[in-house]
């Protein structure tokens, strides 16, 4: 890249020698960048409608598997979230004002929290690996949603057995017997396999905002960010803010039924 | 909603929010994480009710971050454009969905070898 290729411009190095101006590249990746958001929605959209469809179809499942969630957990993942929302929003002003040493802080901060946000999915993550509420044929509960272990003589079962009533279900393992109680509802791994999809897509989308702001922290560090160069700190945040727009309706959604 | 440039912003490239703006965004959104979560031990009259209290709370907070946090609200109408086509795109793809709910014949198993891993639905007709 030649640097200033342009004599008329104060110019950023980084304004790449094929767009007119600073203001024309920065709306350029603006652009693309809300068209990448645009089809985050649609991909998210194929979870939440198969968890609309499968809570209308079967609620009793969700009102019981959603026993198992820790309100507190989500809700402080929530408020993790949030507040790194508004660091990542006060970096983007940071830049925009070459306010250096306020945006490296910003930034920092936003990466802790997205570290903190994957710390404690990864306490409940591990919990739920623990008592065996996974998803799909690994729904073998250890507890009940109290968090009471079930008694050592009690007769643990997955929640999908074989039996005439539910179709699908492995035939090796064998419905509960006559007057013998069912663990929890029918399907209820259901719930376990829609919560571990959207959680995990939505995880990996936070530990992917990890990666780009080690990227943003370091050349924000180096100083490449300037008041005619600061598209990749508002992208990223724009990035960052949906992942928080799905957090907000994924804690509801899951934790709070 | 018109253009920004160099000449409204000065020297920068787009809106800068005010850090009053950014602030009272944060608080809001805090707080409406305590009431949605308040909310969650409240009895509306109804599993429903609570429902759509929560998903209230939620899309207000959802249109907060979108409308300042992502300066929606000051940037290019075609930005807007593109994000709620995204969203009428999936209501489209949820609407299609639902429509004919009541018409599914989940317990119609065609390939026997191959059953689905949920017990089938029968509705309430």
């Amino acid at each position: 890249m030649s640097e200033h290729a342009h004599g008329d411009q104060k110019g950023s190095r980084f304004i790449q020698h094929h767009y007119d101006d600073a203001q024309h590249q920065f709306d350029s990746g603006k652009l693309a960048i809300w068209l990448f958001l645009a089809q985050e929605v649609l991909f998210f959209s194929a979870l939440f409608v198969a968890y609309i469809i499968f809570r209308t179809q079967h609620p009793e499942i969700f009102e019981y598997g959603s026993q198992y969630l820790d309100r507190t957990m989500g809700a402080v993942n929530t408020l993790v979230l949030i507040g790194s929302s508004f660091t990542a929003a006060y970096a983007v002003r940071c830049a925009q004002l070459r306010n250096q040493r306020t945006l490296v802080i910003c930034l920092a901060i936003t990466l802790a929290c997205a570290l903190g946000f994957l710390t404690i999915k990864y306490f409940e993550y591990s919990e739920k690996i623990h008592h065996g509420t996974l998803y799909g044929k690994k729904f073998v509960p250890h507890v009940d949603p109290d968090g009471a272990t079930f008694p050592e003589d009690a007769v643990i079962k997955p929640c999908i057995h074989g039996s005439e009533g539910n179709l699908g279900a492995d035939p090796s393992i064998p419905p509960p017997a006559e007057g013998e109680a069912a663990p929890c509802p029918d399907n209820t791994n259901m719930f376990f396999t829609l919560y571990f999809a959207m959680t995990g897509l939505h995880g990996l989308h936070v530990l992917f905002g990890v990666f780009v702001f080690i990227w943003l922290l370091v050349r924000a560090m180096k100083g490449h960010f300037t008041p005619d160069y600061y598209g990749p700190v508002d992208y990223a945040a724009l990035y960052w803010h949906l992942v928080d727009l799905i957090w907000i309706f994924l804690f509801p959604l899951y934790y709070l039924i | 909603m018109a253009a920004h440039g160099h000449g409204e912003h000065g020297e920068t490239l787009s809106h800068i929010a005010s850090m009053r703006v950014l602030v009272g965004t944060f608080v809001a959104l805090l707080f409406l994480t305590v009431i949605t979560v308040a909310a969650a031990y409240v009895d509306f009259g109804g599993r429903g009710l609570n429902l759509a209290v929560a998903m209230l709370i939620a899309t207000v907070k959802a249109s907060l971050v979108i409308l300042y946090f992502m300066h929606l609200r000051y940037d290019r109408l075609f930005h807007t454009v593109i994000f709620v086509a995204g969203l009428l795109a999936a209501t489209l793809f949820l609407g299609f969905a639902l429509v004919d709910r009541g018409q599914y014949e989940d317990d119609v198993i065609w390939d026997k070898d191959n059953q689905p891993a949920i017990k089938p639905y029968t509705p309430e007709l």
